[in-house]
């Protein structure tokens, strides 16, 4: 087996296994902990606390107007590479096609020319995002192996994948095998990091905002 | 981290005299078992970007990073992921969560005590939703098991559960609650075997401000409303809420609860204090075990539905450009955020609302119990200086609120800057302006 069939084969299948085991694992771990029911008479009608919550996981994508001048460049930043990601992900032709045999449906992606610029792009604004973070006094001091370590993963991934499409750095096949063994690493990775944000954050939202709600507070 | 190298020993309590290992088990220990669900999703979920801090007047005053609110929660993070998270037999195999230190424990004694107020402005910031100030509260607790909470605050706790007050006083407050009523001519309801609706009082207003005393018992008399104070449960604060102490806090709200239940009260009704509100109105029923046989209003929520069925009447009063203080226990917190406008309104107040005013308004400072440690006053200062300009931007000749240890702590920094401006209570501006059914006052 050469290097490309180890990477698109057996690694990915235990990349995924680990994927999935890891974030069922991750979520069940402390879903299983005590739930305490709240006994103080709410405020507001259940429906009405869940429409609240339902509402702030909208809401919460961006900062209220008391907090956007010194927080809005910065999610603004955030939010970018986020789109930038996604874009590249989920719209560029040969992603969508290798989606399409994993899950059986498929949709229309963007021009290639589009998707390398949007990647560079996004790999500027990872490099913003890591400069940042280590400049930044707060975010230094809060940040420890798991925010680098992930930041590596996702530019790695990043960076292979630019190299294959524009065959730079190697035969094309050596380098598509580095870029889907980069893809390998993440998934393995992806449970035990900070990455599970991506699961956890809008069912977050929706709870804070629901809990306030139900106090009549706003969220 | 530089807290003061001696801050473990200044400030003992005979729980302090444990030997510093114990203390770090014990908190550790109770912070794990407090972790259910919800908390161990809220530390899951932080993807450190340091967002928090942005909305922390600590942090903003001081630009200092250690005062990020989610670093105030760092060694309980640590422990809960060494300890409990889905993850923890791999974390300790590996040695990659270490266990949390005595030492790192006391210098985080002065990040959740002395520069917190558990306003809950972290809360609202957070991206991901993480309502920080929950953990905050989860914390003190594991830090007051821990023999960490700060002495003012471990002693006031003590005696309150103890005595029902929280310091000594010259007279007994039952005492001092009728030498108010005599003072300023109005009957005190105490001690009534039955009653609608029960009475307590910050022991702030006692001591500090027995106006404010005198225009509860006024505007109930007003209302002809049933009530009473009770002489075993007059006081409103909880300092076992401050403190952390959470069998403490059971404690002191169980004195309240079992005085309403004894009197047959419908309403316990919360004077005008933020966290008495808090600890009442939101945490009280969980510590009792089961709902609450009564209602738990706010002065200003029950005046307001007073208003609204016709039963209370006002007569404009002139405050001149005014503007009004959100405590956060109460707005942020609480939700009661339209009740104190909708009485405003009603007495004709030209409202000037502060920048940051509602769930969004800056904590005067004190909260939390902050008000009281000694050793955090300059920073405290520090943090006020921004809400004292926003105060004076709005260019009001007054500026009212609804919670007395705001009022003491603005009162306070009167006093520290030489400023020109004291607040009023809104109960107290009620009270001063009824006015009859037929008009008169």
């Amino acid at each position: 087996m050469d290097l490309l069939g180890f990477a698109r084969g057996p690694a990915l299948k235990v990349a995924i296994a680990v994927f999935c085991l890891g974030v069922v694992w991750r979520i069940v771990g402390f879903a299983l902990l005590r739930i305490r029911r709240d006994l103080s008479a709410p405020r507001r009608a259940l429906l009405k606390t869940l429409g609240a919550g339902a509402w702030t996981v909208g809401t919460r994508s961006w900062p209220h107007p008391e907090f956007i001048g010194r927080t809005g460049a910065g999610e603004a930043l955030g939010y970018s590479y986020h789109l930038g990601l996604f874009a590249v992900v989920l719209l560029f032709t040969p992603h969508i096609l290798f989606l399409r045999s994993l899950f059986g449906v498929s949709w229309p992606g963007l021009p290639s020319s589009l998707i390398t610029i949007i990647a560079v792009l996004t790999l500027t604004l990872f490099l913003a995002v890591l400069f940042r973070r280590i400049t930044n006094p707060v975010m230094r001091m809060l940040s420890n192996f798991d925010d680098y370590f992930s930041w590596f993963i996702n530019a790695l991934v990043l960076v292979t994948g630019l190299a294959a499409t524009a065959h730079v750095g190697g035969p094309y096949e050596r380098l598509l095998a580095l870029h889907i063994l980069s893809v390998d690493a993440l998934l393995v990775w992806f449970p035990f990091s900070k990455l599970m944000h991506a699961f956890y954050i809008f069912p977050s939202r929706a709870i804070n905002g629901a809990l306030l709600a139900r106090r009549g507070a706003v969220s | 981290m530089s807290a003061p190298a001696d801050m473990l020993s200044a400030h003992v309590t005979p729980a302090q005299e444990r030997a510093p290992e114990e203390r770090v088990a014990g908190a550790m220990r109770t912070f794990v078992q407090e972790v259910g669900a919800l908390s161990a999703f809220r530390l899951e979920s932080c993807i450190h970007c340091g967002i928090c801090a942005e909305g922390c007047h600590f942090y903003i005053a001081t630009e200092d990073p250690k005062y990020t609110p989610i670093w105030k929660v760092e060694p309980f993070k640590q422990a809960y992921k060494r300890e409990a998270s889905p993850f923890a037999p791999f974390f300790k195999l590996f040695g990659l969560k270490r266990e949390v230190s005595a030492e790192q424990l006391g210098q985080w004694q002065h990040l959740l005590f002395d520069s917190c107020n558990m306003c809950g402005r972290c809360s609202l910031i957070c991206p991901i939703g993480i309502d920080v100030a929950a953990l905050i509260e989860q914390a003190r607790h594991a830090m007051f098991d821990a023999g960490l909470a700060p002495a003012e605050l471990y002693q006031k706790a003590a005696r309150q559960r103890e005595t029902g007050q929280p310091e000594p006083s010259a007279e007994p407050y039952r005492e001092q609650l009728l030498a108010i009523g005599r003072r300023f001519g109005v009957e005190i309801p105490l001690d009534r075997a039955e009653a609608d609706v029960m009475l307590c009082v910050p022991r702030t207003d006692i001591e500090q401000y027995p106006s404010a005393v005198a225009a509860l018992a006024r505007v109930m008399q007003h209302l002809e409303a049933s009530c009473t104070f009770r002489s075993d449960a007059l006081v409103a604060e909880n300092y076992g809420y401050y403190a952390g102490g959470k069998a403490w806090q059971r404690d002191i709200s169980l004195r309240l609860i079992e005085q309403a239940i004894a009197c047959g009260a419908k309403t316990l009704l919360v004077p005008e204090c933020g966290h008495a509100y808090t600890a009442l109105r939101w945490e009280a029923a969980d510590l009792y075990g089961r709902p609450l046989p009564f209602q738990v209003r706010h002065v200003s929520e029950f005046l307001a539905e007073e208003l609204q069925a016709g039963r209370l009447k006002l007569k404009r009063a002139d405050t001149g450009r005014t503007t009004f203080h959100d405590p956060c226990q109460l707005v942020r917190k609480g939700g009661v955020n339209e009740a104190p406008r909708q009485l405003m309104q009603a007495l004709g107040v030209d409202l000037h609302e502060l920048k940051n005013h509602g769930g969004f308004s800056f904590c005067c400072g004190g909260g939390g119990g902050v008000v009281d440690i000694e050793r955090a006053a300059p920073l405290r200062y520090r943090v006020m200086e921004n809400k004292l300009r926003e105060i004076d931007d709005t260019g009001a000749e007054n500026f009212l609120t609804s919670c007395s240890d705001c009022r003491h702590t603005f009162d306070d920094a009167r006093a520290h800057f030489g400023w020109d401006k004291s607040p009023r209570s809104l109960l107290e501006l009620v009270a001063d302006n009824l006015s009859s059914a037929d008009g008169r006052s």
